[in-house]
Formats: structure tokens, sequence, C-alpha cells
């Protein structure tokens, strides 16, 4: 699982709806370093393909996202 | 507040939002759109013009002369009476699509509109159509960047990566 990567940050957007999952992410991603990571915990299920996209337009990188019961779950790399 | 000053402005993209309804939804998605593509890092300008400018009005009745005072009157109170395009029941629709929005934990639109101020959108008005509705700038909210027109934003669609209508 993810126990050997180290979590910079931890966001729980749970019960937030679209675009503001990703709007959290993108707010929050600056307060750590670059190289860092931000663990996001979403349900929104649009996010899954946002919070993607997002990442792809910005240029930061989802070391992996899963499904974990009714959360969604991002570990993003901030990459600049 | 976010730190938006990595990129100089110059550098990035651009999308420019044309809005001319105060129709709930539409205005609920041209500001989620405003939002993800600040979101993602891009320049974003909204341009209001007729009835989008509801959604840049203070809550106060507007117009001097008799048809933009009937106007007024007909186009009455801020963002928040924003009613949906269909379904409108004399005020019904606009109550129940509102509970609704609230019951799902959704934002509402004046929650839109102070997040898209927050990560930088910039919002102009149509100067004619302030004219003609007579809507002057001291009743529209202060965040309004400035009045402009067509001019205007053609220079801005010309530079922008995308537009959208509502």
């Amino acid at each position: 699982m993810s126990d050997d990567i180290k979590i910079d940050l931890e966001l729980d957007l749970r019960g937030l709806r679209c675009p503001l999952p990703m709007v959290r992410v993108s707010q929050n991603i600056t307060k750590v370093p670059v190289g860092g990571i931000v663990r996001a915990v979403t349900t929104d299920a649009g996010s899954l393909a946002d919070i993607t996209s997002w990442a792809r337009t910005t240029g930061n990188e989802i070391i992996k996202k899963e499904r974990v019961d009714k959360d969604i779950v991002f570990l993003i790399k901030r990459s600049k | 507040m976010v730190d938006t000053s990595e990129e100089p402005t110059a550098a990035k993209k651009k999308a420019t939002i044309f809005v001319i309804s105060g129709d709930f939804e539409k205005l609920f998605a041209a500001f989620s759109i405003a939002i993800g593509a600040a979101a993602s890092n891009m320049d974003v300008s909204m341009f209001f013009t007729f009835w989008g400018l509801r959604a840049l009005k203070k809550n106060e009745r507007t117009g001097k002369g008799l048809f933009a005072r009937m106007l007024g009157f007909l186009e009455a109170g801020d963002i928040n009476k924003a009613s949906p395009g269909k379904y409108k029941f004399l005020g019904l629709g606009r109550w129940m699509i509102k509970k609704m929005i609230k019951s799902k934990n959704v934002s509402d639109l004046a929650e839109l509109r102070r997040t898209a101020l927050e990560l930088g959108v910039k919002m102009y008005s149509c100067a004619t159509a302030m004219d003609v509705m007579e809507i002057p700038r001291e009743q529209l909210i202060d965040e309004v960047v400035d009045s402009a027109g067509v001019g205007w934003l053609v220079e801005q669609a010309q530079e922008s990566q995308f537009t959208y209508s509502f």
C-alpha cells in the first residue's frame, strides 16, 4: 500500500462537489514543497477524472488513485 | 491566500467566458468552468451582458426612466434571485432547485462567484447593457474590474485557448 510513501499534506475533500475537489487540491498543492506528496480523499465521482485532468494541465503527477469503499484516494506529487 | 504567483500572467493560458443569460443553470455552469480553468492555472476573464448582469448586480432596485425602472422591477434582486431557465413557476422553481442543491452539498451561485474571485477570475461588465438597462457601476459589486465592449472581448477571445458563452 502507500505506507512507504511520505505524505506531506492530507486533504479530506469528502462531501465536496464539482468543481470544489480539484479547486481545493490546486489551492493546497503549493503548501507542500516541490516533490512533496498530497493525499486527497474525495467522494465526488467526477473528481476521479477532474483531478486527473487537473494534474495533466498543471504539470503535477498522480502517483496513485484508488477507490476505497465510497472514497476516492489520490496521491498527488507536486512537480513544479 | 493561495500562491498563484508562480508563473507570470503572460505565460498563462487564457480562457474567456461570455455570459448573456441570467438563468440559474447557465450562471452555475459559467462560474464552475471559470473556477475549474482558474484552478488549472489559466488566466480567466468573464464578460457579463444583458441578463447576465444579474450575476454582478448588488441587491438594489435599478433604473431611472420608466422602462428601465420596469425592467429593474421585473429583474429585481441579485445573483441569489437567479431562476432556472425552465420551470420557473413564479419562483417555486428557484426555491426547489436551491433546496435540491443545498441538500446535495453543492455550492450556490454566490459561493461559486466568491470562489471564482478568490482564484483570480476577472469579471467585466458590458458598458452598453449597463447604459441601456440603467445599471450604473455603483450598483455592481465592487470586485468588477471594469466595464468593456466588443473590441475588448474580441481581443480576449483571440488570445484565449477557449471561449464559452452562456
